[in-house]
């Protein structure tokens, strides 16, 4: 193996990480906790590329033919389904793990696209519920800040049975991050740590989430689009249970999915990646007769339009984006790379998003940070990214001769790698093959 | 408007009575409900935002009276798993047992069971007060994090494990104690506010011969010394 330092023999088991990562663990004798989603290496939509139009499929005319975007969110049993101009929203971040600020940017940034936005772990906020023309609100096992009238206000719900970070796991908000209004709006007292349930109180299995459903329905009087929420592992059978249950849509965050606080050791090594998550869901859905009934929101490290475009093609109606968003917003700008390293880190490295000591005002509750973010301004950054992977999604949608987005399908893909070709199931570049299947 | 209005679930839908029911919504007044034959239905007069008082005659399923808010809603008969869940204000009564999670989350309001109430019992409550005439099962008031939970009778296994602020009171036995969980002295205040809330529930029992437990706030921080607790 070569090294940088020649004569210097690193070892692949126990490299420099992996050694420092040993010293860290016995000297503060915990682990690690932090933000974002997983850092290491997994096969994803930069495995696949498209198959664009030539001589058996026609592209259509960049700026003349159209390429429509819209999607209906809520169709199968809500009396008012959501429609996002945009196929592509604003995952559930906590007010609490984000400033009043940022929740009020992504809202802002949002709304200006046509598209929703999601409460998080902690209720909704005022400044979320005005700047958000369409808000989903979570209901995860934790209820803080669970609300009927905020429930009422809603425009659509989503019960969180997990996150793509952390199937299985609950949350962690750290005391020092816990002001006054975060824990008044959570029923406890300031600065201590708030432990978020990873069960929900009151239903256990699939058979007791379908009457918690029809209880959420009943309180909303059969209105609102009900969006059930899990983390992929067993993501089909997931699927099949959560379209059982009665969602209108599915929600399935893969494992590259970013956290506000989560230890390192779960990011890394619990759950399947988003790429394989998203076949299974489809394969469910479709056995169902449900594929496009119910529909179905991928998340978990969409970054691009042709991540976009890659997941709607492989049968998703929408994705939804939390740590791009919060880069928009201006998490890991160069111009703080200075106020980074005195946190030991550095621009395009910062994740400690747990701390509460964000240099951006974005992950933190210290007022004098959070001012620094300034809503109008993270607004027009959000909703400029958002506008970009539209316009990138539809490059790409036109190049295969779809006229709606949603027409892009598993036939315009090929996979780079044998590994991205068994997960998504679609064929290696150059040949008819897709492991495992004949 | 008549003072009474009948529901017989035999001839109508919990659609139908639900509907009628947040017709009230945001109402300083409305008629009295009666609910005929609930038959164990589920999610029976949930989301209710007025003053409105409803009586259901029969079993009821899961979730009854979610998430109420003002009204007083009175079940003759035992309730399923998470009877008044996030309850915010208001009274719901039981005049038999109560099935698991009764209560969970509830933020304000009064929830009384005249009989017993299963596993769980409070759990995450977050500023409801709970009274049970009868015993409650194991795991109560887990992650309590505000309000009273009163057990007249004697508690299961684990209670208060991981508790917040909330407050127990117990007049029999506990079989034990959940992680964090102590008992506390019984104040003269507490005294006098526990004979209130039993009062206001109609339980004839005297504060005086309740223990307190609460938390004892060592899970408050992570601390590592307490890694075998979590
Ligand atoms: C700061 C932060 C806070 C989050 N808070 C929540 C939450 O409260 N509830 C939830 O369901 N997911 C939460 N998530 C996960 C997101 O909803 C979403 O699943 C994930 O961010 C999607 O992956 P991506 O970040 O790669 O786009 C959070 C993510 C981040 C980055």
């Amino acid at each position: 193996m070569t090294t940088r330092d020649p004569g210097l023999h690193e070892s692949y088991l126990f490299n420099r990480d992996v050694i420092h990562e040993i010293q860290r663990a016995a000297t503060e004798g915990i682990y690690d906790i932090r933000g974002s989603g997983a850092k290491r290496y997994l096969p994803h939509f930069d495995d696949l590329v498209f198959l664009g139009a030539s001589m058996s499929r026609y592209p259509l005319e960049g700026y003349r033919e159209r390429c429509d975007t819209h999607v209906v969110l809520g169709t199968r049993y809500a009396k008012k389904p959501i429609e996002l101009k945009i196929p592509i929203t604003v995952a559930g971040m906590s007010f609490g793990a984000l400033s009043a600020q940022a929740k009020e940017a992504l809202g802002r940034g949002a709304s200006a696209v046509g598209t929703s936005t999601t409460t998080g772990d902690g209720g909704m906020t005022s400044e979320e519920r005005l700047s958000s023309k369409l808000l989903v609100y979570q209901v995860l096992p934790s209820r803080y800040g669970m609300n009927p009238d905020d429930l009422r206000l809603a425009d659509a719900i989503e019960i969180v049975l997990g996150q793509g970070a952390k199937p299985g796991g609950g949350g962690m908000l750290l005391g020092q991050k816990i002001n006054a209004r975060v824990a008044g709006m959570r029923d406890l007292p300031p600065n201590i740590d708030q432990r978020s349930a990873c069960r929900h109180p009151d239903w256990t299995g699939p058979d007791d989430l379908e009457i918690k459903i029809r209880e959420l329905r009943e309180i909303t009087d059969w209105e609102k689009p009900i969006y059930i929420k899990i983390g992929a592992s067993r993501t089909y059978y997931d699927t099949l249970l959560a379209v059982k249950a009665g969602a209108d849509v599915v929600v399935v965050d893969g494992m590259q999915g970013g956290t506000a606080a989560t230890q390192n050791v779960f990011i890394e090594h619990v759950g399947i990646p988003t790429l394989a998550a998203v076949r299974q869901a489809v394969e469910a859905l479709t056995e169902l007769d449900m594929h496009r009934k119910v529909q179905l929101i991928v998340s978990g490290g969409i970054r691009s339009g042709a991540d976009v475009a890659k997941a709607l093609a492989m049968g998703a109606d929408a994705v939804s984006v939390g740590v791009a968003a919060l880069i928009a917003l201006g998490d890991n700008a160069p111009a703080l790379d200075a106020e980074y390293r005195q946190l030991g880190s550095a621009a395009g490295y910062y994740d400690d998003w747990q701390a509460g000591r964000d240099p951006a005002g974005i992950t933190t509750q210290d007022d004098e940070l959070a001012q620094r973010l300034d809503p109008i301004m993270g607004g027009r950054r959000l909703a400029n990214y958002l506008r970009t992977l539209t316009m990138e999604t539809q490059i790409i949608a036109r190049a295969c001769g779809k006229s709606h987005v949603h027409n892009l399908e598993p036939e315009d893909l090929a996979a780079l790698t044998v590994e991205a070709a068994a997960m998504a199931g679609v064929p290696l570049a150059g040949t008819s093959w897709i492991p495992g299947r004949r | 408007m008549s003072t009474e209005q009948i529901f017989d679930l035999g001839q109508c839908t919990v659609r139908e009575l639900n509907q009628a029911l947040h017709d009230f919504n945001g109402h300083r007044a409305g008629p009295h409900f009666r609910v005929r034959n609930a038959q164990g239905d589920h999610a029976l007069a949930v989301g209710i935002a007025a003053p409105l008082s409803v009586d259901i005659e029969g079993h009821v399923g899961y979730y009854c009276a979610g998430m109420n808010q003002h009204a007083t809603v009175t079940i003759h008969g035992n309730a399923g798993t998470g009877l008044a869940e996030n309850i915010m204000s208001g009274v719901v009564r039981v005049k038999g047992n109560a099935s698991q999670a009764a209560a969970a989350t509830g933020r304000g309001g009064l929830v009384v069971i005249e009989g017993d109430a299963a596993a769980r019992c409070g759990i995450s409550m977050k500023g409801v007060d709970i009274v049970v005439q009868g015993s409650v099962g194991h795991m109560s008031g887990f992650m309590a994090q505000r309000g009273r939970l009163v057990v007249c009778g004697n508690a299961g296994a684990a209670l208060g494990d991981s508790l917040y602020e909330a407050e127990i009171y117990v007049r029999g036995t506990v079989a034990d104690l959940g992680a964090d969980c102590i008992e506390k002295e019984l104040t003269a205040a507490q005294i006098v506010a526990l004979n209130t809330l039993l009062e206001q529930a109609g339980v004839s029992a005297k504060a005086a011969d309740f223990k307190r437990f609460g938390s004892a706030r060592q899970l408050y921080h992570f601390n590592i010394d307490h890694a075998d607790a979590y």
